[in-house]
């Protein structure tokens, strides 16, 4: 596909920016609210233009051992899902950490706990940025406000993975993957060539030349004194992503004696509710995170330096807030407003809620 | 002895006149092997080495170790290696060939591994006709945790967890993946040997050389299931547990080919396929 | 400009389409658009609905609670949404299996009988266009040329045959629309 001005889902553009930016395969399985990024791969059949592989798997625990299989080989591998399929994940998103594979998850976030519902929730950010699986590793994790995100973080995604040699986590949530707005598509990127899937993952399982020794891929590290260093290596690459791959956006925080923080579909909620303050008079601002982990630590710190109080925005009991208070220092009044379960707080609830909590 | 002082040896031998007549096949590496001496791992992993260096597609393969017993696989094959979490084998090595059909993959699995927490991944894999090899290691124990039961322990055969024999009514029978696996169309080639005398290696050796030859086919899946003796969660000497192995595994898990070339092999009939189970005795 | 719209029905009487068609044509005009739709179980034989906006700058939230205006095809809809019409915004809806008026007197309220127009002519399929038209004749935000381009976006290439007759029911819409309170 060229440059092209589109309407679309959120989760298309999740499928057309896998397409787009040269992905080599996806493994997936259904679940609402993002079964439309495989239904729009296997309706566009990439396998016959770009080569890239499209496999419906049994279940969410094989489709990202799938991604295990196939990313360890050099590739570029992704999935989706949303949370309950996540949760499933867990196992094998911790044995790419642990192996250092560069690959992309999508999770279009449900309302939980357990099956929940199918309605948009951002409850799994406490499973994304503190762990999800056993063990101290970190997916770098991308939240998407608007349906060009989703499509542009898919590159965006690609190049830190293979930089850092690092899974990505993009995480939307239901509402991001349903809405269509305006994209503005790219021009295709070619799938790597051989030559160029060598030279990206010289580690990569692909069968071995005679002069070079078996590449091997695994988690396991017998000798404890050896586990330890390589925990340091990983949380050395962790600080460099907190050191140099921050993201996050500010708005009317210049001169806003309070802020919101939120991100994801939150955000754009905010951003209106800001809105509407700014309408009677508060002057409102919106910090955006768009990188959860790392999260803007020292950046939010120094806009809350120059604010009465925040509030943090998210479809959740309070989770992001942890974050806020700890970049914070609990310095500044911060407090939570969120509905959840699948409910979307509507822009005056959050407005409400500002001047009830933090302006009073 | 070190590796170069055997290497020095080794000449020192051929030097004298020596006429070499055995030698450890290129494809495995130098590495000391962790199994238990008399176990069936290191003589299978042998078989797979030689097959790969004869078909000479030693820079083609990739190999999938699974977590139990063969976690280190990757340390003894010198081919690239991807080990899997556990049971999860034949889905990492579906995705390894679709991305690389010009690869050799196989996956190398023990019975808790495939047969229980892998279970869904390898029917699927099978149904699928995942165009991959598949090696099944059984020996009805779950070794490297302390021999507690696998789906394939025997009725009334003890381990750690059925430590007064297997009973039906409270854990079920045992499993014969291998003849599930060949009633799926997905499966071309379905086997079962064993390699506990030279006769059974050679029959193994053959039956791994055709698992190997059907990826170029592009057929479906191979599958070799092969008996091992597991001594130390037995209990017994090698050489008894091989016995053992004759005398209480293979009643319940014969040996031969189930399917060849993707239909069920000649004097497999329904009652073959759904044996009794009879009880089993251990000492 | 921003136009905040919901548009609620059954399922498979057009609604996501019909926002759909509408959400293109605006993005044809260089406009920002977005279409939110309720989604899952809730779409399977039951109610539909999609809120579309309309504007001429960055939209922030995609979803509202609060609409200029309604566009309403059941009973069920109407008790739903009636009360979400911001004061002095439009309710239009089809008086088809209504049996109790939208009762709001700080709206505009129109009716559009498209279900009885479209089963009339034999044009049932382009029902929810009918009802588009009725829209577009109260709010022309978007200019004909691009509710062309709009069809040709949203529907496949092979039903561009069809095109003609969305763009015909649109025009029969414009023609029925009639206010039932007008501030």
């Amino acid at each position: 596909m060229a440059r092209e001005l589109k309407l679309m889902k959120g989760n298309e553009a999740i499928a057309q920016a896998m397409i787009a930016s040269g992905t080599d395969g996806y493994f997936g399985y259904p679940i609402t609210p993002q079964s439309e990024v495989m239904e729009t791969l296997m309706a566009e059949k990439p396998w016959e233009t770009t080569g890239m592989v499209v496999l419906q798997a049994e279940s969410e625990v094989s489709s990202i051992n799938m991604v295990y299989g196939g990313a360890a080989t050099g590739k570029k591998v992704a999935t989706s899902s949303s949370s309950p399929g996540i949760s499933l994940m867990q196992e094998g998103l911790t044995y790419l950490a642990g192996a250092e594979i560069p690959c992309v998850i999508v999770n279009v976030m449900r309302g939980g706990p357990g099956l929940g519902t199918i309605q948009p929730s951002q409850s799994d950010y406490f499973q994304s940025v503190k762990g999800g699986g056993h063990g101290d590793y970190q997916l770098y994790t991308l939240a998407p406000a608007s349906v060009q995100e989703m499509y542009d973080f898919v590159f965006d995604a690609w190049d830190i993975a293979f930089k850092y040699r690092n899974p990505v986590l993009i995480l939307s949530d239901g509402a991001i993957g349903q809405c269509m707005e305006k994209l503005y598509t790219r021009d295709n990127i070619a799938r790597w060539t051989e030559e160029e899937r060598r030279q990206h993952a010289p580690w990569g399982t692909w069968g071995k030349p005679a002069a070079r020794g078996h590449n091997i891929i695994t988690s396991l590290e017998l000798e404890s004194a050896r586990q330890e260093v390589f925990n340091h290596k990983l949380q050395a690459k962790y600080a460099e992503m907190k050191e140099k791959e921050v993201r996050y956006e500010t708005i009317n925080c210049e001169d806003a004696d309070y802020i919101f923080v939120a991100y994801g579909s939150s955000s754009r909620i905010a951003m209106k509710a800001m809105q509407m303050a700014r309408e009677k008079g508060i002057k409102v601002g919106l910090f955006r995170l768009i990188t959860l982990f790392p999260f803007p630590t020292k950046q939010l710190a120094e806009v809350a330096k120059r604010v009465k109080g925040i509030l943090c925005v998210e479809m959740s009991a309070g989770q992001m807030i942890e974050d806020v208070r700890l970049a914070t220092e609990c310095n500044v009044k911060t407090e939570h407003f969120g509905r959840f379960g699948g409910i979307i707080p509507t822009p005056t609830e959050v407005l409400e809620a500002l001047e009830n909590k933090i302006i009073k | 002895m070190a590796n170069k002082d055997i290497e020095a040896r080794r000449q020192e031998l051929l030097n004298d006149g020596y006429t070499e007549v055995y030698t450890k096949t290129k494809v495995l590496t130098d590495a000391v092997m962790h199994y238990c001496p008399g176990c069936g791992h290191g003589t299978t992993h042998r078989l797979i080495a030689e097959v790969i260096d004869e078909m000479g597609i030693q820079d083609k393969t990739v190999g999938v170790s699974p977590v139990g017993c063969s976690v280190l696989a990757y340390n003894y094959f010198d081919v690239d290696f991807q080990e899997a979490a556990h049971g999860r084998a034949p889905a990492v090595a579906t995705a390894i060939k679709r991305l690389n059909p010009e690869c050799y993959v196989f996956t190398y699995q023990g019975d808790g591994d495939l047969a229980a927490i892998g279970t869904a991944e390898t029917i699927h894999a099978a149904n699928r006709g995942e165009n991959i090899t598949m090696i099944f290691v059984n020996n009805g124990i779950y070794g490297m945790t302390g021999g507690q039961m696998a789906p394939t322990t025997l009725v009334g055969m003890r381990s750690a967890t059925t430590p007064y024999g297997r009973r039906v009514d409270l854990n079920g029978y045992p499993l014969r993946m291998t003849e599930l696996l060949a009633t799926l169309p997905g499966t071309y080639y379905v086997t079962r040997q064993s390699v506990q005398n030279p006769g059974a290696v050679r029959k193994a050796k053959a039956a791994i050389r055709k698992a190997f030859e059907n990826q170029k086919l592009g057929k479906g899946l191979s599958f070799v299931e092969i008996l091992s003796n597991c001594n130390s969660g037995w209990k017994m000497t090698p050489v008894a547990a091989n016995k053992w192995m004759e005398d209480n595994m293979m009643p319940n898990y014969p040996i031969g080919d189930i399917k060849v070339d993707g239909k069920i092999a000649e004097g497999i009939t329904a009652e073959r396929l759904v044996l009794d189970h009879p009880l089993t005795v251990m000492q | 400009m921003t136009e905040e719209i919901i548009i609620a029905g059954f399922g498979g009487q057009g609604v996501l389409s019909m926002g759909k068609i509408l959400a293109y044509s605006g993005v044809m005009q260089n406009k920002e658009v977005s279409w939110m739709p309720s989604y899952g179980p809730e779409m399977r034989g039951g109610t539909a609905n999609v809120s579309v906006i309309i504007s001429d700058e960055r939209i922030s939230s995609p979803i509202i609670n609060q609409f200029d205006t309604a566009i309403i095809l059941n009973q069920q809809s109407l008790d739903k949404f009636e009360a979400s019409v911001k004061p002095g915004g439009y309710l239009i809806y089809d008086p088809n299996g209504i049996t109790h008026e939208p009762t709001r007197k700080d709206i505009n309220i129109y009716k559009i009988a498209a279900t009885a127009k479209a089963q009339e002519l034999g044009i049932s399929k382009v029902f929810n266009m009918v009802v588009l038209g009725g829209f577009l004749k109260l709010k022309p935000i978007v200019d004909k040329q691009y509710i062309h381009e709009g069809l040709e976006h949203s529907l496949p290439q092979r039903h561009w045959n069809l095109i003609p007759q969305n763009e015909e029911a649109i025009e029969i819409g414009k023609g029925i629309i009639e206010a039932v309170q007008t501030l």
